[in-house]
């Protein structure tokens, strides 16, 4: 696998792209020493910071570091623009998917979908029919994930429409890379990522309800600091300079939300939730939960609240769903899918399941509701008494799983033991819908499968992060003015 | 400001403080140890124990009553919610709650002071001890830099009141570790040992240097208790505490228009305070009138609670 694979900076025959073979020469030029040395001034930086997830049912480290790997993926300005696009027409085709199926459900009507693959979904939630959220927009924040195997063939390999995480490793990761190595930013012309907060405050901010007026109260909602991912909550919080908060911290009131404040309480307009649906509100979801508060989802129905993203739109990522999501693409905007899914074979059809169970040493096969590396049977790699674990698994719930055939993911140059190494990587950018559209972030989170050969990328499964460079088009390079402001400069990049 | 963020904010500052104390109190320890005749320098580690009122915790840890014992109970032992390493590690816990509240410098000042732990679960023999003592300190010292560099809102000011509630009852705590060491028999009071004992004590709040300035005589115990009761110029003194909670109180008052029980009694201790001779305290009993200042001041912290919705 590792051989064949497309590198992103290499390119298929082992000499570097043309575009960059700037960067290459950087690497050979740069001792190998240097560049680990870097590496570990980023890693202790993060330490310090407290740039950390927890792993769950891990004692002995209950917060772990991201391993980060000091070599950027690139890509360069067309491919972006043509990644961009496709990401734009399938964030949109996610959006009037949730509001037809919470509505009208004309796609049910069509017979785009088979009914009960909807209606007996769990991801699906009777509770939301009829509501509709302000503005219309339901995935604010979408972390599509996307893999690549050749120069133009870029495959969707999941969409994150409910809690997409790994925004704050984009941005501390460029923050790395331009206080450690300067020179590849004097050297190439690369897109700003750190306006992310600024757009996202806005697209927080543009879908409030029209009644609260000219300025909105924003606050990101937390399940609190033992969440794997509440480094990021409280980053987000910080770099919008909004409130930080949990459920505890929030009241109903007459279908009106409050925080508690030591003054009193104060009304809250936008939630960025970072909860799942079941936590939301007991009241609605799950009652045995103690996490929750009481009344929201009827705030929220009532129109004096917008949460993002969307509850119940884990309908539209569920990993049953995904297969038809080309079929979705062409409902809703009547072309077809600018970016193709990865082929996948839907174990509740026999025969799909009959080929699966004939290729399994072949194929990847995922719970449709398992997240983050787990429930998951890598085939090339597995053992034979996973196989046949996996085996029994699937002939007794079939309906519970997919299987994707195990793509040669393309590489990029990694510091490993011995030096630079290819390793697999993936891709998530970030795509946020606001009231006035849809548009994606120059740049996202790339995840490394630091084991030589290894598919799994998951932070949970030991993978690591790269900065990923977003390259502007030098041939545009007017695009950029310099505006000289109280002696510092300032920067207008646009795309 | 969200009751919750206050709240973690006024822990935050105690823990940092308390860790802070417990750092010092152990370095104060270690010398008295070491003034002390053998095997009288346990007393020193029983006393310890009795300000901190942690001797039924050690006991029940089943250690005997040995330096390097008290000190790793003091100090890296993770399951006594006394030592050093969970006072920190409730510390960052409380900062990872109102991260955003705190700068980028305050947070990993934090972080920093709880990592000092990391690698030292090693011997603690006295060197050991200091070297680790004087880490906790220095980081300690430079959160309280970080938060003087941050806006002076609400956030500074529920991080100085719970420093400054918590400094009421170390410093009060820490006076009284003195009422606990029985001076060696063939000593008497106002001899070298008792006079080292008082000048440890006086190190240990970084004073000796202001005891000099601010009285003219020699070492004399009743001026050293007047030092670290009733000088508010000195920032370690009950004095300085008391006046701080009352500033702290009164400010938020004005910029939150939270007045209740809390300010009120705040106010009505200082005017008290103010009126208290040390004279007359020695005389009455410092060790009786310190166990009703820290009572009190546990009432306050209920208060405090109370006023501005903690729970």
């Amino acid at each position: 696998m590792g051989q064949t694979a497309f590198d992103e900076i290499m390119g298929d025959g082992g000499e570097a792209r043309p575009e960059l073979a700037d960067l290459v020469r950087w690497l050979d030029e740069t001792p190998t020493d240097d560049l680990r040395r870097r590496q570990e001034a980023a890693e202790t930086t993060f330490r310090q910071l407290g740039i950390t997830f927890a792993v769950y049912g891990d004692n002995d480290a209950s917060e772990r570091i991201i391993p980060f790997d000091i070599v950027p993926r690139v890509f360069l300005a067309d491919e972006w623009t043509r990644l961009s696009a496709g990401l734009i027409q399938r964030v949109e085709a996610i959006n009037a998917f949730l509001d037809d199926i919470y509505g009208k459900q004309e796609i049910l009507k069509a017979g785009v979908l088979p009914e009960e693959l909807i209606l007996s979904n769990p991801q699906f939630r009777p509770e939301i029919v009829g509501i509709h959220p302000p503005h219309g927009v339901w995935a604010h924040i979408c972390g599509i994930d996307l893999v690549r195997t050749g120069p133009d063939d870029f495959f969707v390999l999941e969409d994150n429409a409910r809690t997409p995480s790994g925004v704050s490793y984009m941005l501390e990761n460029r923050e790395a890379m331009v206080r450690l190595c300067p020179e590849l930013f004097e050297q190439f012309r690369v897109a700003a990522v750190d306006s992310y907060p600024d757009r996202l405050l806005e697209t927080m901010r543009s879908v409030a309800p029209r009644t609260c007026g000219q300025n909105p109260n924003c606050v990101v909602l937390t399940p609190g600091h033992y969440n794997s991912a509440y480094y990021e909550h409280s980053f987000l919080a910080d770099s919008m300079g909004i409130e930080l908060v949990e459920a505890a911290d929030l009241v109903v009131d007459e279908d009106v939300v409050y925080m508690r404040t030591i003054a009193g309480r104060v009304k809250v307009d936008v939630i960025y939730r970072r909860v799942d649906d079941d936590f939301l509100d007991p009241l609605v979801f799950r009652p045995d939960s103690m996490l929750g508060v009481p009344g929201l989802i009827a705030a929220y129905a009532a129109g004096n609240v917008a949460i993002m993203n969307a509850p119940g739109n884990g309908i539209a990522d569920d990993k049953a769903i995904y297969s038809y999501m080309p079929e979705i693409v062409r409902f809703y905007s009547g072309k077809d899918a600018a970016l193709p899914n990865v082929e996948t074979f839907r174990c509740r059809e026999p025969e799909a399941l009959r080929y699966t169970l004939d290729h399994l040493d072949e194929l990847v096969v995922k719970l449709v509701d398992g997240s983050g590396g787990y429930g998951m049977l890598v085939g090339p790699t597995a053992s034979k008494a996973e196989i046949a674990a996996f085996r029994e698994a699937l002939v007794a719930e079939p309906h519970r799983y997919i299987a994707q055939p195990t793509l040669a993911l393309s590489t990029v140059p990694t510091l490993a033991d011995r030096g630079l190494s290819p390793r697999h990587v993936d891709f998530r950018p970030f795509v946020l819908t606001g009231s006035k559209g849809v548009q994606v972030v120059p740049g996202g989170l790339t995840r490394v499968a630091l084991k030589e050969g290894s598919l799994v990328v998951n932070s949970s499964q030991g993978g690591g992060t790269k900065d990923s460079f977003v390259l502007l088009d030098t041939g545009q390079r007017p695009v950029q003015s310099q505006v000289m402001m109280g002696g510092s400069m300032v920067q207008e990049q646009s795309l | 400001m969200l009751s919750r963020t206050a709240s973690s904010l006024y822990w935050l500052g105690r823990y940092v403080e308390r860790a802070d104390f417990i750092a010092r109190l152990v370095e104060a320890t270690v010398r008295l140890d070491v003034l002390s005749p053998r095997p009288a320098g346990e007393a020193a580690w029983q006393s310890a124990l009795v300000v901190t009122e942690t001797e039924e915790a050690f006991k029940a840890s089943g250690a005997s009553l040995t330096r390097e014992a008290v000190a790793r109970f003091l100090t890296s032992d993770t399951s006594h919610p006394g030592s050093i390493v969970r006072c920190l590690d409730m510390a960052r816990m409380n900062a990872k709650a109102v991260r955003t509240a705190l700068t980028r410098e305050s947070w990993s000042a934090i972080n920093g002071a709880w990592l000092v732990f990391d690698k030292r679960m090693s011997r603690l023999d006295s060197d050991r001890t200091l070297a680790l003592v004087d880490a906790v300190k220095a980081e300690t010292r430079g959160f309280e830099g970080a938060i003087h560099r941050m806006l002076r809102n609400q956030t500074t000011l529920f991080l100085r009141l719970g420093q400054a509630t918590e400094r009421v009852d170390d410093t009060a705590r820490l006076l009284d570790v003195k009422y606990h060491i029985l001076l060696p028999e063939d000593q008497s009071v106002g001899g070298t040992v008792d006079r080292d004992q008082w000048t440890t004590i006086l190190q240990t709040v970084s004073a000796v240097t202001a005891y000099r300035w601010i009285y003219n005589d020699g070492l004399v115990p009743a001026n050293v208790i007047d030092l670290l009761l009733s000088r508010a110029e000195l920032p370690r003194s009950i004095a300085a505490a008391i006046e701080e909670t009352v500033d702290v109180l009164t400010a938020l008052a004005k910029r939150t228009g939270t007045h209740g029980e809390a300010g009120r009694m705040a106010r009505a201790r200082h005017a008290r305070m103010t009126k208290t001779r040390t004279g007359d305290v020695i005389v009455s009993g410092l060790h009786q009138h310190l166990q009703a200042l820290i009572a009190e001041n546990d009432e306050l912290h209920r208060a405090i609670g109370r006023q501005f919705k903690f729970h």
